[in-house]
This record gives C-alpha cells, sequence and structure tokens, in this order.
C-alpha cells in the first residue's frame, strides 16, 4: 500500500510537550494552573439567547461572513472599544473561534515561501498554520528582559527579502505580556518600511491591567490597511466552547478569507452567533467585572512567586503569569514534570510555546482564589524543596 | 478604592486583609482603615453566613408577608417600620413601590409560631391595614448565591 499521507502534515509535531501531556492526563486528582480558557461560566444572558434563539428554531446556516446584525455589533463594538473602523458589509468574517482567521488570514496572504514572523514564546498554531499554507515561519524569540515586548530592533532584525507577514500575538498568552502604544508605534515604522502586512491576534484584547485601553494596531496611523485584526468571544466573555471569532480587515485581503472560509467552513454555528450579538450589545459590564477579579488574582499570583523567590514579571494582560523559574536550576520541562509528580500541580512548560519559553513556565490564573491558594502553598513548596 | 473591596468582599467575607490588600495592590493597613470607615459609616452593616438550614436537622420556616399600611403624617412609613424592625423574629423589612406597601420576611421555628407571630404582633400594629403571609418552600438562591451544589471545573486539565 502507497503511504496514505501527506509529507507537510506528517512534520508538523503535535507538540513539543507530548511527554508532559502525557503524564498530567494520567494525574486525575492533579490541581492544575494549567488551562487557557476562562473559569467563568458564560454569562447568563448570553446562554439564555443561544437556548432561545434554537427554541425559535434559528438553526440554519447564516451567511458565509456571519449574521449580519453580529458583523454590525462587531462593527460598533470595534469602534466603540478600540477605535478602529470596519465596514460591517465587506470588512468583517464571523469565524470558528479566532483560531480559523488565524489560519485564513494566512492562507490568503502567503505564496510558497514567503515568510512569516513569529515572535515567540506565543500560541502554538501560528508556526503549524503557516506551514500549512505554505509559508516558512521565522520564530522572533522575545526576550525576558525587555519583558516579552517585541522591539523594533528585533522585528528589522528579523526581516528578509521573503518577509511578508508580522504576527502580533498581544496581549500574549503564554506570557501575560501587552504592547502598549509606543511599542507598537515603533513596530509601525518598521512595518512601513518593510512593507509587511500584520495578523494581529488581539484575541485578549478586553483583558489587560495597565489602566489604559489595549490599542488595536489597525488603530495606528496607516497601518488599518496592513493590518487584519483577529478578536472574538472566547476569553473576553467566557465563550470558548461556543467556538467563535472574528476576522476584521481591508476587503481586498477579506474577500479571498471569505473564499476559504466558504468552501472549508461555510458559516460559524448559527446559535453562537445569535448569542454572540447579546455579548456584544449587553456584555460590557459582565467584562469589566471579569477582568476586575482576573486582576485580583493576578496580583496575588504574581506576589506569591515573587514571595517564593522565583523571578516574575509584572504581566499585564491575558490571565497567565510567566516566572522565571531558571534559579531553581531546572528546565522548563523537568520544573513541570517534577512539580506535577510531587505536589500535583500542573502548570506548562515554557517551551510548549516556542524555544525561547525555555526557563520558564506559564501559569494561569484562571482559577479561583482558594484554588490558586492551594496550588500557589504546593509550588511554594516544591521550590524550597530544591533549595535544599 | 471603596468600590472594589465591597465588590471582593460581598461575595467573600472571609477573604484574608492581607490577600485583599495583594489583590487590590494597596497595603493592608490602608484597607483596614477604609473597612474600619464603612462599618463606622454603616456602609458595611454586617457579616452573615448563608446557611441552606434545609441541609441541618434544624427545623425552620421562613415566610414572606405582605403588609399593608397607612402611612402616618410627617412620618411616612418610618415609624412602623421601624417598629416591626425590632421584633427579632423579623428577618428584614423593605418598603416596596405596588400592591402593597412593606415586605417583611420572618423567620420561625414552626408554622404555628410564624402565624401567630403575624397575628398577634404585625397584624394588630395599629397603622396595618392587612397582612399576606406566603411561607418560602424552597430557597433556591439567596443573597445571590445559588443553594445547590456548585459545578466541577469541567475544564481539561491543560490546555494551551
Amino acid at each position: 500500500m502507497r503511504d496514505p499521507l501527506n509529507k507537510v502534515i506528517t512534520k508538523i509535531e503535535p507538540s513539543g510537550i507530548r511527554k508532559f501531556f502525557d503524564i498530567v492526563v494520567e494525574m486525575k486528582d492533579a490541581i492544575s494552573l494549567g488551562v487557557g480558557e476562562p473559569d467563568f461560566d458564560t454569562p447568563w444572558f448570553i446562554r439564555d439567547e443561544g437556548i432561545y434563539s434554537l427554541e425559535k428554531g434559528r438553526t440554519f446556516y447564516t451567511s458565509n461572513s456571519g449574521l449580519k446584525e453580529l458583523k454590525k455589533e462587531i462593527s460598533l463594538y470595534l469602534s466603540r472599544r478600540f477605535k478602529t473602523e470596519y465596514d460591517p458589509e465587506h470588512e468583517v468574517i464571523v469565524t470558528v473561534g479566532g483560531s480559523e482567521a488565524i489560519d485564513l488570514a494566512l492562507r490568503a496572504m502567503l505564496d510558497a515561501g514567503d515568510e512569516v514572523l513569529i515572535p515567540q514564546p506565543s500560541y502554538v498554531s501560528y508556526l503549524p498554520c503557516t506551514i500549512l499554507a505554505g509559508g516558512k515561519p521565522v520564530p522572533i524569540p522575545l526576550s525576558s528582559k525587555n519583558e516579552f515586548r517585541l522591539t523594533a530592533e528585533e522585528l528589522t532584525a528579523a526581516c528578509t527579502e521573503r518577509t511578508k507577514v508580522l504576527v502580533l500575538p498581544f496581549p500574549n498568552n503564554p506570557t501575560g505580556a501587552v504592547m502598549e502604544e509606543e511599542d507598537l508605534k515603533a513596530l509601525a515604522k518598521v512595518v512601513e518600511e518593510k512593507d509587511l502586512f500584520v495578523i494581529s491576534d488581539e484575541i485578549y484584547s478586553e483583558l489587560t491591567y495597565t489602566g489604559k485601553n489595549h490599542v488595536s494596531f489597525a488603530s495606528l496611523p496607516g497601518m488599518w490597511e496592513r493590518t487584519i485584526t483577529i478578536n472574538g468571544f472566547s476569553k473576553a466573555y467566557a465563550m470558548t466552547g461556543w467556538r467563535l471569532g472574528y476576522a476584521c480587515g481591508p476587503k481586498a485581503i477579506l474577500t479571498e478569507m471569505l473564499k476559504i472560509h466558504q468552501y472549508c467552513i461555510m458559516c460559524a454555528p448559527t446559535t453562537s452567533q445569535y448569542a454572540a450579538v447579546e455579548a456584544l450589545k449587553r456584555g460590557d459590564g459582565e467584562v469589566e467585572k471579569m477582568r476586575d477579579e482576573y486582576n485580583g488574582r493576578r496580583r496575588f499570583v504574581l506576589h506569591a512567586l515573587r514571595e517564593m523567590g522565583l523571578d516574575t514579571f509584572e504581566a499585564l494582560g491575558a490571565f497567565y503569569v510567566f516566572p522565571d523559574i531558571r534559579s531553581t536550576g531546572l528546565s522548563s520541562d523537568e520544573f513541570a514534570t517534577q512539580l506535577l509528580r510531587s505536589e500535583k500541580v500542573a502548570v506548562v512548560p515554557g517551551t510548549a510555546f516556542g524555544d525561547s519559553g525555555e526557563g520558564f513556565v506559564r501559569i494561569s490564573y484562571a482559577y479561583s482564589l482558594e484554588n490558586l491558594k492551594i496550588a500557589l502553598e504546593r509550588i511554594r513548596r516544591f521550590v524550597e524543596g530544591l533549595k535544599n | 478604592m471603596r468600590e472594589k473591596i465591597l465588590t471582593f468582599i460581598e461575595k467573600n467575607s472571609r477573604i484574608d486583609l492581607s490577600d485583599l490588600a495583594i489583590m487590590l495592590g494597596v497595603d493592608e493597613a490602608s484597607v483596614l482603615n477604609e473597612m474600619e470607615a464603612m462599618e463606622q459609616e454603616r456602609i458595611i452593616c454586617g457579616y452573615h453566613t448563608i446557611i441552606d438550614w434545609d441541609k441541618t436537622g434544624v427545623e425552620k420556616v421562613s415566610a414572606l408577608i405582605e403588609v399593608r399600611v397607612t402611612p402616618q403624617r410627617g412620618q411616612g412609613f418610618d415609624h412602623v417600620a421601624e417598629r416591626i424592625v425590632n421584633y427579632p423574629e423579623v428577618n428584614s423589612v423593605y418598603l416596596i413601590s405596588g400592591g402593597f406597601d412593606l415586605m417583611v420576611t420572618i423567620e420561625g421555628k414552626t408554622l404555628r409560631e410564624v402565624s401567630l407571630f403575624v397575628s398577634e404582633k404585625l397584624a394588630t400594629l395599629e397603622s396595618v391595614l392587612s397582612t399576606k403571609t406566603n411561607f418560602i418552600l424552597k430557597k433556591y438562591k439567596d443573597h445571590g448565591t445559588v443553594t445547590a451544589e456548585t459545578g466541577k471545573d469541567e475544564r481539561q486539565i491543560v490546555s494551551l
């Protein structure tokens, strides 16, 4: 029999830390700080709207790009929150989570061999999606020295003749790093100079703790034309399982993205779309409540990690902190594995998000305070034990 | 800062002061000062425990009484309400809009005890025109807290 498989896909690693995951799955009674999704339930009024749409029998396909009403609300929301303007007719596509939007954007923009700059540590899908789209991923290792922000110098140094796209994953999973206006402005210059396009993954845009609003890259002068903005409902509204996100950008790019979406997906789930309309219309208050709660836990976790002697920079976004564990003498993988074995606490090795995550682990604070307290006490005991 | 403190302690009054201070990013002394000030000003009026008595062996009956009263000149409803709050059986007294005037919740050991309280103490107050007693059969949610078992965390142990 011939090899049934495609050579490109078989070369892609399922995940760099499979071994670790295998152990995690076996440990049924572990306390986890390893989850990349909110602990809150989707606010009831949003769930209620989903249920209502089912009761009404609204179970048909929507138009490919999404419900008209939802696209209108997305456009209003982005304008209200981040001062970016998109025409709901032609410049918004509703997707199956932010993940699909990443894939669409890469596939619509890349020709074979085009290089995509991927700052790392970052979410795990940019790299394989680039490869699947025929592009060449070029990781930019970010530095703890800069609190894992991307600098103009790093960006310039990574550019070649073939560089076409820059992925901007901020607020960042796993580091919790944010890019503030000045940081982004510095990048915008390089983007202009090198004639790059940007996929700005702003899925955590509602979760920043700088006291200021998140700055959307497309809102900077001259950047709208060059940017696909990706966002969604998973993190801000605690709607991960609803699988709903969106991409916004110039019509010329969105039209091609829509083709892929139309043939591969048809449309995003209808129930989720109806629920999302309600989320955007009435959700601002709930988002703020969750943000305040996360912020309190964030301070608590940072404090506890620093108290136990782990150097931890002040992560100002998402719901992760990214402590430096090099002082323990262990690698990320060793730290996570031993912590799991001896204290039954699951954290994610930084290396799961790229080689530059070595020496760090991702700790999620999407857990109740009681849970965090117990887990952090166990981590303290573990770190203490390593010193002796 | 007051609003933030209240938001945190409204759902969890047992939170350690030191934890609360860390979560608010301020020092413990200033949280303590604010809390004491709010207690003084009766913004914080008490710290209670939400108990589902049904799960204990203790018999308790509670009722929600709709009370219609004649407001008194110069004092409106305050005078009669202030008399009602003094009874230890009375859990809460609200002045409300709608078909009646005061909503009074009462807790007693037995149906008889509650009924007697209403007929002997409440209904006989001078300005009370009528009362209607509604016994509470089951509490699904109390003080913003759902009384049933809280759901388990059904998320994957690790996700990226």
